[in-house]
Parts: C-alpha cells; sequence; structure tokens
C-alpha cells in the first residue's frame, strides 16, 4: 500500500499549519530573538515597535500568567529570556501584529542593552568549567582496566562530529484559536502534541483539559518538532489566551534556522584493544555532547549515544561516559538517530584508525567482532534474535565484497586524479523509547454504523508513512477493504497522553494499539454474529468481509453485521491500549534490558574522490536491512532511501558553523547544502534479510525509522579509504562531515 | 494595477508590483499548494511554470514565485500545482504516486510543477533532462532515488510528445488540462488592455530578482521598482563578425538555449549546468550577475576571462547614448562599481573562439548543484605555434572568484603567460604570481588556506583540461 496521503501530496491538496483557512481577526506573530549569545539583559525598548500601526501587542516574560518555563526533562529553558540570555536565538518578545509584515518590520524597532558576558560553544570547554547539564553517565561491562594488560594491540584517538539541522522544508509553525470556556484550540506542526498541551497548560497556568491540540500532518519533522515545536505553540497560545484572538506564528526560514536546535556535535576520545586475532577485548570512550544552553532532551540523546557506543559489535570489557555539557548553542534536541549514530561513528572511527595501524582492512576487522546471539550489551541486555552476522554474510553473499574491492582496486591502479573507496557499515539499532514509561500508546477506533472505519491514534504523520500502516493494521484485523478506513488528525482530545512520534517506535506502539482496540470490537462482532447465527464466538471468522461460521460462508457481511450490531447496542468503538512488555531499565545500575528488539544490516559504501578538486561522488550503496517481516515495501524502502541520504548528508556536506560568539553562520539554505538529486549516491541497491520478523513489532514487520540513518556514516570511510589509495600517508581525520574543504586539505596539507 | 492569468482565471491585482507572486498565490489568491520553503530559491517548494508567448509562441519557464516580483509577470501566465490538477491525476502527478516519490509532501508540488514543465518545453525529454528539471527542488524525506524512477517513467511517457506543438499535445494527451489551449488568445488579449506598461523610471533597477530578493527581502515589496524585464532590447544573443554580443537581459538559460552559442562554445553547456538551478537559470539575468559584483559570481569570473566588454546606458532603448567599458574595469572595490545607479548594462560582448583559443571554467563548492562556489575560474588563451613547433602563448585571461573583494581579473597571472610556452615550468612560475595578487579571507565558504589552495588546484585542471597530453598531476603539484 502506498503512503495513503499520495494523491493529495501530488495535487497540492494535503493541508499543512500554514494551509489551514484562517479565521477572520486571525492576527500574526513574530519572536523577537536574543541578538547575542550570553548576556545580561539591562533594558529591553519595545515602545517604537508598539506604536507602528498595526503593531496589536508586543509580549515578554512579564505577560506569562503561569510558568515562564518550557524545559521538558529538566526545567531550565525560559520560554522568554527575563534578565539573562542564554542563546544566540533566544526568543525575547513576541511581536502580534494584523500581518506578519507589518511585525516584520516592528521587530527592526526593538532595542535591547546587554551586558556581554563570556560565551562557550565548545563541549570540552563547558566540561572543563564543570558546566554539566546533568552528571556524567557511564556504562560498564566486564573489567576495560583489566583488560588493556592482555591487549596486544592499542589504539586511541579523537572523533568530532558536527551537528544536523533538520531543514524540514516546512518550518515550526503553530495557529491558536480561543475557545468557549476560556480554553484553547491550537494547530500545530508538532510531533509531541501531548508534549504541545502540557507546555502550554504550564506557561498559562491552567489545567490541561482546556488545552487541545490538532495536528493533521508535518511537512516532515527528523526529531526537530518532537520537542522544539513547543516553544513557538506556546508563544501563539499565550497570545490567543491574552488578546482572546485567533494568532498565528510560521516561521521564516531564517528565524527557524537560527532559534532552533539541531542534532548535537560531539567531541570524543577513545580507547580499543585487539588481541593476537584482532578481536576487540576492550574499548573505552568518553563522549562530550554539546547540548546547548538548555537541556531540551539532550540527557535522552546522550543515554542513547551510550546504548550504541558498540554499535553492531560483541566487546567484553566496555566502559563508556558521557558528558552532557552545557554551552551557548541553541539547545541541540533530537535527529533520527537520536545521538545513536554519533555513538557508532566514534566506535567506527575506532576500528578505522586500528585498521589502519594493522594495516588490515577496516572490513576484517569489523567482520571478526560482530556480535552474536547472546552478547551481551554493556546495558546488560543479552541479544536474542541477532541477524549481525547474517547481515553481513548475506551482504557478501548478494554482492561479493571481494570483487567490489578488487574493481575499486583495479581503477586505482590505472587513474591518476581520481581515486575509488570502499566501506563496510554494519548497524545495530535498539528499538523503544529507552525512557521505559514512554513506552506505551492508545488508539480510538470507531466502526460507524454504515460499516465504515475511523481511526484516530497518537501517532503524528510526517511523510514516514505512519497513517498507510494503520491503515492496513485495522483493515487486517476486521479482514476489510482498506479503503473502509480513515485515519483521523491527530488530537488530545481523542487520544490523550501520547508519547511523541520517535524513537522509531510510533508504528509499533501505536499499531499495537490499534490492533488491541480492533480487537475488542471484533471480538463484540464475533459474539454479535454467534447468536444471530446461532453458532459459538469462536467459529466465528470475518474474511474479505464476509462471515464465516466454522469457515463456511453465510448471508451475513461485514456492513449487515455492523448494521445488525448498532441496533442490537453493540459497543462499536473502542480506545485500544498497548503497553511494550518486558522492557526495563535501572539507571542506578545502568543494567537492564531497555530495547524491545534490535534491527540489524550492513551497508557497502562506493565513492570515487576527485584529486584534483577534493571534490566526490557517491557511487553505489549496496545494503541488506533487517526489515523483519515486512508489511509495507512502498514506505519501508522509501524509508531505507531516505534515512541513508540523510545520513550520508551529516556526513558530507552539512556544516553547520557557528562563531564563537554563537552566532549562526550557515543560517540559510544558500549557506547550509543538504544533498540535492545530483549528490546522491548513483545506485542504491537494497535487500531484505528474510526472517520471520520479531512478535514485539507491529505485525512481525520491524521499526525502520531510524536505523538507515546510520548507513550513511560508511560514506566517511569510503572517503577515507579513497583519499589514503591518492595518498597513503595521509593523515586519518576523524572529523565529520567530510566537505571537500577537508578532503583538499587531506589530500595535500 | 498588475494583470495575469493565474492558471484558469485572470488577476487583476492592485498590489504593489514588488510584492513576490508567491504572497500573492497563497494569500491574497488563497492557493495553498505552492509552499513557502525558504523564501530565497534554494528549495524549490514554490516553484511555478511561467509563459509568455515569445515570437509567436507560447514558451514557459519553470520559476521560484518567492524570487518573482509581480512586476515580472504582467501579462504573462503562471501555473501552480493547483492549475495542474484534473479530473484523474496527470501521468507527472501519477508517476510520482507510483514511485513513491513523496513522502512527507510538502516539497511534492514543486517536483510536480518542475516535472510538468517537461511537457511544456520544446525539446525531447529525455531520463537526465527530467531530472535536470528538478535540479532546484529540495526535497528532505525520500533520498530523491525514487523521485528520479519517476522522472524517468514520465521522460518515457513523453517520449512520442510533438515537440512542435507541445500544448496541444500534453492536453490530448492527458498531461495538462483543456484550458492550456486557450492561454495564448487569452495573453494576445490581456497584452492589449491598457495600463501593462511601466510609466515610472525611477525606483531600484530590477531585472531577474534572483539577489535583490535574497538581500533585501522585506523591503522590496515597500520600494519603488524599476524593472528592466519587460524590456525587449535587452533580450538576445546576437553573433556577428566573430563577436558575440548578449543583451543584459538574457537569463543564464537563454545562454544554455542558444544553438548559435552553442555550435560556438560547446563546452558552455556543461559550466553553465553547474550554476545554480534550472529555475534560478530561467530567472537570473546576465546584467545582473555582472552588477551584483558578488565576489564569486559564476557567469562574472567566465565572462571577465572571456575578456569582454559592457555597455552602459541610462535607456534601455538608447544604447547610443552609453559607453562602453572592460568589464574588468567595473570593479572598483568590494561591491564598489564604475556604474553611475541609473545606468544600466545593456549589453556583454566578446570575441568568439577560434581554432587557437581555448577557454576553460572551474568551480568548486560545497554541493556541486545549486551552491555559491568556494573557488571558481576562468581561462581564454589564444595559442600560436612558432617555427619550433612548439605552442606560445599569444594571449592570456585569467579570472577567479572567491579570493579577493571582487570578481578578480588576474591582471598580473594574464601577463605573465602571454609569451611562454605551454609547459609545466610556465604553468607552476604563473600560479605563483598568481598567489601574489589574490587575498582569500576565510568565511562560511572555506578557510583563506583552503581557498588558497582550491585556486591552485583549478588553475592546474585548466591546463590539465586544456592540454591533457601535456601534463600530469603528479608532475603539477610536486
Amino acid at each position: 500500500m502506498k503512503n495513503i496521503d499520495s494523491a493529495g501530496h501530488v495535487t497540492g491538496r494535503s493541508l499543512y499549519l500554514d494551509d489551514i483557512p484562517e479565521q477572520q481577526g486571525t492576527l500574526y506573530a513574530v519572536p523577537y530573538d536574543a541578538p547575542t549569545a550570553h548576556a545580561h539583559i539591562k533594558k529591553l525598548d519595545v515602545s517604537k515597535a508598539t506604536a507602528s500601526p498595526g503593531v496589536v501587542r508586543i509580549l515578554t516574560y512579564e505577560d506569562v500568567p503561569g510558568e515562564n518555563q518550557i524545559g521538558g526533562i529538566i526545567p531550565d529553558e525560559p520560554l522568554f529570556a527575563g534578565h539573562e540570555i542564554h542563546f544566540w536565538g533566544m526568543p525575547v518578545a513576541l511581536i502580534i501584529a494584523t500581518s506578519e509584515d507589518i511585525a516584520r518590520q516592528a521587530r527592526k524597532l526593538i532595542t535591547i542593552e546587554l551586558e556581554e558576558l563570556p560565551v562557550i560553544t565548545d563541549p570540552r570547554e563547558a566540561r572543563a568549567k564543570n558546566e554539566l547539564i546533568i552528571p556524567p553517565r557511564t556504562f560498564k561491562l566486564g573489567d576495560t582496566k583489566a583488560a588493556w594488560s592482555q591487549c596486544v594491540h592499542v589504539f586511541h584517538g579523537r572523533v568530532d562530529n558536527n551537528g544536523q539541522e533538520h531543514l524540514y522544508i516546512e518550518t515550526q509553525g503553530a495557529y491558536a484559536y480561543p475557545t468557549e470556556h476560556d480554553s484553547l484550540r491550537i494547530s500545530s506542526s508538532t510531533q509531541g502534541p501531548t508534549a504541545v498541551q502540557r507546555t502550554i497548560a504550564r506557561v498559562l497556568g491552567i489545567p490541561m483539559h482546556r488545552v487541545e491540540v490538532d495536528v493533521t500532518r508535518l511537512g516532515g519533522g527528523f526529531g526537530g518538532k518532537e520537542d522544539q515545536a513547543s516553544a513557538w505553540a506556546a508563544l501563539v497560545a499565550l497570545a490567543a489566551f491574552l488578546l482572546k484572538k485567533p494568532v498565528k506564528l510560521s516561521m521564516h526560514r531564517m528565524d527557524d534556522m537560527r532559534m532552533t536546535g539541531k542534532r548535537h556535535p560531539y567531541s570524543s576520545d577513545y580507547r580499543i584493544g585487539f588481541d593476537k586475532d584482532l578481536r576487540i577485548l576492550a574499548y573505552e570512550a568518553t563522549f562530550h555532547q554539546n547540548a546547548g544552553a538548555a537541556a531540551d532532551l539532550s540527557p535522552a540523546v546522550m543515554e542513547r549515544t551510550l546504548f550504541h557506543a558498540t554499535n553492531a559489535y560483541h566487546i567484553p570489557n566496555v566502559e563508556v561516559t558521557a558528558y552532557c555539557c552545557r554551552t551557548h548553542l541553541p539547545p541541540n534536541t533530537a535527529f533520527r538517530g537520536f545521538g545513536g549514530p554519533q555513538g557508532m561513528f566514534v566506535i567506527e572511527s575506532a576500528i578505522a584508525h586500528a585498521a589502519d595501524e594493522l594495516g588490515v582492512s577496516a572490513r576484517e576487522l569489523q567482520r571478526r567482532n560482530l556480535m552474536q546471539e547472546g552478547s551481551e550489551f554493556s546495558y546488560g541486555q543479552i541479544a536474542d534474535h541477532v541477524h549481525a552476522e547474517a547481515c553481513w554474510n548475506l551482504t557478501d553473499q548478494k554482492f561479493d565484497l571481494d570483487k567490489l574491492q578488487a574493481e575499486v582496486d583495479a581503477f586505482n591502479a590505472q587513474h591518476e586524479t581520481h581515486k575509488k573507496g570502499m566501506a563496510i557499515m554494519p548497524i545495530c539499532f535498539g528499538i523503544s523509547f529507552t525512557n521505559t514509561p514512554m513506552n506505551h500508546a492508545r488508539a480510538l477506533v470507531h466502526v460507524y454504523q454504515d460499516g465504515s472505519v475511523g481511526v484516530s491514534t497518537g501517532g503524528v504523520e510526517m511523510g514516514q508513512g505512519l497513517n498507510a500502516k494503520m491503515v492496513q493494521v485495522a483493515a487486517a484485523v476486521f479482514s476489510i477493504d482498506p479503503s473502509h478506513v480513515k485515519i483521523e488528525s491527530t488530537n488530545t482530545t481523542r487520544v490523550a497522553n501520547t508519547s511523541p512520534s520517535a524513537a522509531s517506535a510510533t508504528a509499533d506502539l501505536n499499531g499495537k494499539a490499534l490492533e488491541n482496540g480492533c480487537n475488542a470490537i471484533l471480538t463484540r462482532l464475533k459474539e454479535k454474529a454467534s447468536r444471530m447465527l446461532k453458532s459459538s464466538p469462536d467459529a466465528i471468522t470475518i474474511v474479505d468481509e464476509r462471515v464465516l461460521n466454522n469457515g463456511r460462508p453465510t448471508d451475513l457481511d461485514w456492513t449487515k453485521l455492523i448494521h445488525a450490531a448498532h441496533w442490537d447496542r453493540v459497543n462499536l468503538s473502542e480506545s485500544g491500549h498497548y503497553a511494550t512488555p518486558d522492557i526495563h531499565f535501572d539507571k542506578t545500575k545502568e543494567k537492564g534490558h531497555p530495547f524491545a528488539y534490535h534491527v540489524y544490516g550492513t551497508a557497502a559504501v562506493m565513492v570515487t574522490v576527485d584529486c584534483i578538486r577534493g571534490t566526490y561522488e557517491i557511487d553505489a550503496v549496496k545494503l541488506v536491512h533487517d526489515f523483519g517481516k515486512r508489511m509495507n515495501d512502498a514506505v519501508d524502502i522509501g524509508q531505507i532511501e531516505g534515512g541513508l541520504v540523510q545520513g550520508l548528508g551529516w556526513m558530507t556536506l552539512e556544516e553547520i558553523v557557528y562563531n564563537d560568539k554563537g552566532k549562526l553562520l550557515s543560517n540559510a539554505l544558500s549557506t547550509y547544502k543538504v544533498p540535492d538529486i545530483h549528490s546522491v549516491p548513483k545506485e542504491i541497491t537494497i535487500e531484505a534479510l528474510p526472517t520471520d520478523g520479531h512478535p514485539l513489532a507491529i505485525r512481525r514487520s520491524k521499526a525502520v525509522g531510524e536505523p538507515p540513518l546510520m548507513y550513511g556514516i560508511g560514506v566517511y570511510f569510503a572517503i577515507q579509504n579513497a583519499i589514503k589509495a591518492f595518498r597513503p600517508d595521509a593523515r586519518m581525520v576523524f572529523d565529520a562531515p567530510y566537505t571537500p574543504e577537508k578532503v583538499l586539505m587531506s589530500l595535500y596539507a | 494595477m498588475t494583470r495575469f492569468i493565474l492558471n484558469d482565471v485572470l488577476i487583476e491585482t492592485p498590489a504593489h508590483e514588488g510584492t513576490v507572486l508567491l504572497d500573492v498565490i497563497r494569500y491574497h489568491q488563497h492557493l495553498p499548494g505552492t509552499k513557502v520553503g525558504c523564501r530565497e530559491g534554494d528549495c524549490g517548494a514554490c516553484t511555478v511554470l511561467v509563459g509568455e508567448m515569445e515570437e509567436g509562441r507560447l514558451v514557459y519557464r519553470s520559476m521560484t514565485s518567492c524570487l518573482l516580483a509581480l512586476a515580472n509577470i504582467r501579462g504573462k501566465h503562471v501555473v501552480t500545482v493547483e492549475g495542474l490538477n484534473m479530473g484523474h491525476l496527470s501521468p507527472v502527478q501519477q508517476a510520482l504516486v507510483d514511485e513513491n516519490g513523496t513522502q512527507c509532501g510538502f516539497c511534492t508540488p514543486g517536483f510536480v510543477v518542475s516535472l510538468s514543465g517537461c511537457c511544456l518545453s520544446r525539446e525531447m525529454v529525455t531520463p537526465e533532462r527530467a531530472i535536470r528539471a528538478v535540479d532546484g527542488n529540495i526535497c528532505r524525506c525520500t533520498g530523491y532515488k525514487s523521485i528520479e524512477r519517476a522522472a524517468t517513467s514520465i521522460a518515457q511517457q513523453l517520449a512520442t510528445k510533438n515537440t512542435g506543438d507541445p500544448v496541444t499535445w500534453s492536453v490530448e494527451h492527458g498531461f495538462l488540462p483543456a484550458y492550456f489551449k486557450t492561454i495564448p488568445d487569452r495573453l494576445k488579449a490581456i497584452r492589449k488592455q491598457p495600463g501593462l506598461e511601466h510609466d515610472g523610471s525611477v525606483g531600484t533597477l530590477l531585472g531577474g530578482g534572483t539577489d535583490l530578493y535574497v538581500q533585501k527581502h522585506d523591503s522590496m515589496h515597500h520600494s519603488a521598482i524599476r524593472p528592466l524585464g519587460r524590456s525587449n532590447e535587452l533580450k538576445g544573443i546576437r553573433i556577428a563578425s566573430e563577436q558575440c554580443v548578449i543583451g543584459g537581459g538574457c537569463v543564464a538559460n537563454d545562454l544554455l538555449a542558444s544553438e548559435e552559442l552553442h555550435a560556438r562554445l560547446p563546452q558552455l553547456e556543461e559550466y553553465l549546468l553547474l550554476i545554480s538551478s534550472t529555475p534560478i537559470r530561467n530567472m537570473g539575468t546576465v546584467a545582473g550577475n555582472l552588477v551584483n559584483a558578488s565576489p564569486i559570481g559564476d557567469l562574472t569570473v567566465l565572462f571577465l576571462a572571456l575578456d569582454s566588454t559592457i555597455r552602459l546606458a541610462k535607456a534601455p532603448d538608447r544604447p547610443e547614448h552609453g559607453r562602453n567599458l572592460k568589464l574588468r574595469d567595473l570593479y572598483k572595490g568590494y561591491k564598489l562599481l564604475d556604474k553611475a545607479p541609473d545606468e544600466i548594462v545593456t549589453t556583454i560582448s566578446f570575441n568568439l573562439p577560434d581554432k587557437q583559443t581555448r577557454i576553460h571554467f572551474e568551480k568548486v563548492s560545497k554541493r556541486t548543484h545549486l551552491d555559491i562556489a568556494s573557488v571558481n575560474s576562468a581561462i581564454r588563451l589564444e595559442i600560436s605555434r612558432d617555427a619550433t613547433g612548439s605552442d606560445m602563448i599569444r594571449e592570456a585571461h585569467v579570472s577567479a572568484g572567491g579570493v579577493a573583494p571582487v570578481p578578480k581579473y588576474l591582471t598580473n597571472t594574464s601577463a605573465f603567460l602571454v609569451g611562454r610556452s605551454v609547459d609545466l615550468e610556465t604553468v607552476r612560475a604563473a600560479y605563483q604570481v598568481m598567489a601574489e595578487e589574490v587575498t582569500p579571507i576565510s568565511d562560511a565558504r572555506g578557510t583563506a588556506e583552503y581557498k588558497r589552495l582550491l585556486l591552485r588546484q583549478l588553475f592546474f585542471a585548466h591546463f590539465m583540461h586544456l592540454f591533457p597530453e601535456r601534463f600530469t598531476l603528479k608532475q603539477l603539484v610536486a
């Protein structure tokens, strides 16, 4: 089944936040944000701006009736800067005017007097100054201290990775309108409707039941709208609440890029030790996470870095420590992979470094150390249903890695100015929110008396194909044609207390809740049918909209049964609930079983570097992915291709630049480059690992949103191998992204 | 009042001529299919097709409506995604659905519009051409492979297109709604309406707007503007007596489309495709690139090395009251020009290459397409063979961008090359001269150190490309 919104998308009829027909009298909000990264505010003067014709009001922290606080995990993030500015782009005031243009012009009239304070942009500097958002955390397995003496080869080094701008093509936005009983309805471009609702209730000092949040779809999220949609929704809610008027904010791209956080940059150190058979005996890493000015989701992101620090490798002795470092950048946040990619980049760098020093291929080191069934992760979970080696072997079998390498070598022997490089990227990614209490969901199912079905879940459609999968689930349980099922908007009054659409788990959690809801209705329908057919409920099945009794056709079909059930006062609605079983994690011991299951895969990446100019092309990515028992090929292939390209963008072109004052220089699409149609791999070949899937995955079809992003990491090492082919003594640098600038410097400087 | 046809509807709007079309479409006409993505022409979510009558034929081009002034669509046909919708999905829309070329869908209308432009073009559409049509469209979800597959499928379905009358063919084959056939007559009719001509002559000079609307986004729809786009005098590419004369109002894609120019400078196509994207090449003018004086302007760097001359005049229709200036003499300092504010670049001219001429252009940017160069460079050499049979450089013009406050004509390097033979010693010594006359700075496009190294590499690349048998990379960088 295709993405069910496809026809709406290609005709331009799908509605996004800024497309919602406006109510009469709608006002427009534009934030005024801090023009420096760290300062005391001595004086804020909005008088000239307030006096501009068309400006209705300018709000500051003094206008907040509840708490001036939006921090989710830790209450350390004011909605408006009060007396102190913590990052460049921090909201200081909100201009509300009769048009967006008037508000933008008025913004230029606001003046601010500041007492500048020292700015930290580097996480290592923050750690040295003890600017930590939470205490450091360490995951330990075995005893690395004892293991080093048994290692024959030990290598250590430093790895840096830059952040990544989400660049959802639809910017952040929200539209709030007052409703009766001093309540509000908010349309928000958010992955977390409940987070928006909770934040607004807190800021306004009202109970959550007076705040209704509705989400139709997002024009991309990628984690950037998990926590960070809340501020913009809270701002317009505040304005609508105080002014009793509809208020809308649809962020200008440069405002969005300047004011919102991104994927976390990390600066890390590693030490890796091997025995004589090149098995990894010990691994230590220290991660300095650049969290930005407030916690946001950083502690959770940092935790996932630790969970994925050993990627798909079995290592008996592990000690990994992470520091959540407070700097004066915009608070960094969730981004597809959620800290996992940063952890994996470090161990892959360590392996590449070791391979270079040992004169063996990284591929050989990777292969020898892949996880096995029963391997223990550093966090205590015993790996089951392990497919690390199976994916690797199938990759080799399908694509012949020796032959691919031989082709690369032959090309390099024949060409002076262009060199090819190849690298392999295995992945292992855990599925579940690592915060166990978040792993539950609800779905509301209505079967209408004509047999059509309406479904609401807590999941948000943002292009990942969630709604297509939800249609499939409902249609499969009821055994009806998918055309009978409609997916409603995500709304906090229909499905409450939702976890955000994140962690790749949305389809699993909401799909299982939906399955439960549909099954409860189905049970009642079978009882009704058995009464009508004078049979027992166990003997009734519904197949392709026909009601069968003991497997034999009857006169009853879906429509007739629904009609009869309705008149017999059978409840045709249900709220299904699902909580992932068997998962737990004890943070005091840093041990447990946090993941429902893991997703595996292996990618082979080939690139060509132009050694005159330092530019490169990605020739091919050939991969084997563990989809489980795939329920939707179209959606899942799209997730692999899109995730891969986003990951390789992070590793190659996408370069966030802040100056030492904390000002974002890569502040527009002209200075921040994401992959375009010409920069993606010429070939992407995707093979599915044949398995039975996992029982905790929706219809045994595994989560697919985040894992493929990490295949992109292989591109970094393929480029590095090509550089080595041109210049064997090139220094191994682990500092992503590998921009053409860094490539040229590696080739010659 | 501005009149134009928006899809199937004649619009007459009193909006300020500097208002961008995107806002008119979305917020005045309430057609929300055209999306706001970046407002600087870099994402393509707001792409529309603009049709106008040229020499009796209706010609459509894709453009980003966020940079398109209302002044520049007077009397034209604007097509948004809504204007492509029919009772059924068009084959373009269907291909994107079939190949799963849409995920979140926000960029999708832009892709649909760009690809639908292929139906309206007067050339055969190969898969490469169809992919080129979306080189200005950014998608953050799909990874593009599905869109590539859709583009390939669309190209195949357009294989039998009648390039002589693409509109009729496309309507008859269900690619476009029937109203498209009525557009030529309706455009002719509104041409005759009063109020079409611009009345004022003061204000900010506006060409394609691709830079003005990025730099002055918040003020253009308040300021007085003087649009130049309607001056036919500024259009056209003429080739006569070994000279090429390009109207200042020509856009980059006019150069790309000129068969005459292609015949004399076949390598131009490769260079032009490295410049911005299809919609921006359809909008940005050659003169705009020159007077914008960006130190990194691609066309500027190319025309500098072609040893071009520009003509400056105050009125486009009276170029005889103007003056000629070597392009390299236009630049006096950062964004400082030897040009009065009301002077217009009416033409750019240069001598066409002959058998002894060697021309090459190099550009490196972070992303190869739709990106601003870190460093670019162009070279033109006139070679003569001396009595001993070895090649001497008779004349040399070398330029580079991104290495100085202005688009740099490398005077000393050019002079150094003259009279020397084409060999390793010359090239390496010339680079030493070049290193002395550039002053790159560190910025978002790279560090000064990188730009210096890159300039050397591109200079060597010129010679490796022009004289492949004579130079190897190893010798040059040794």
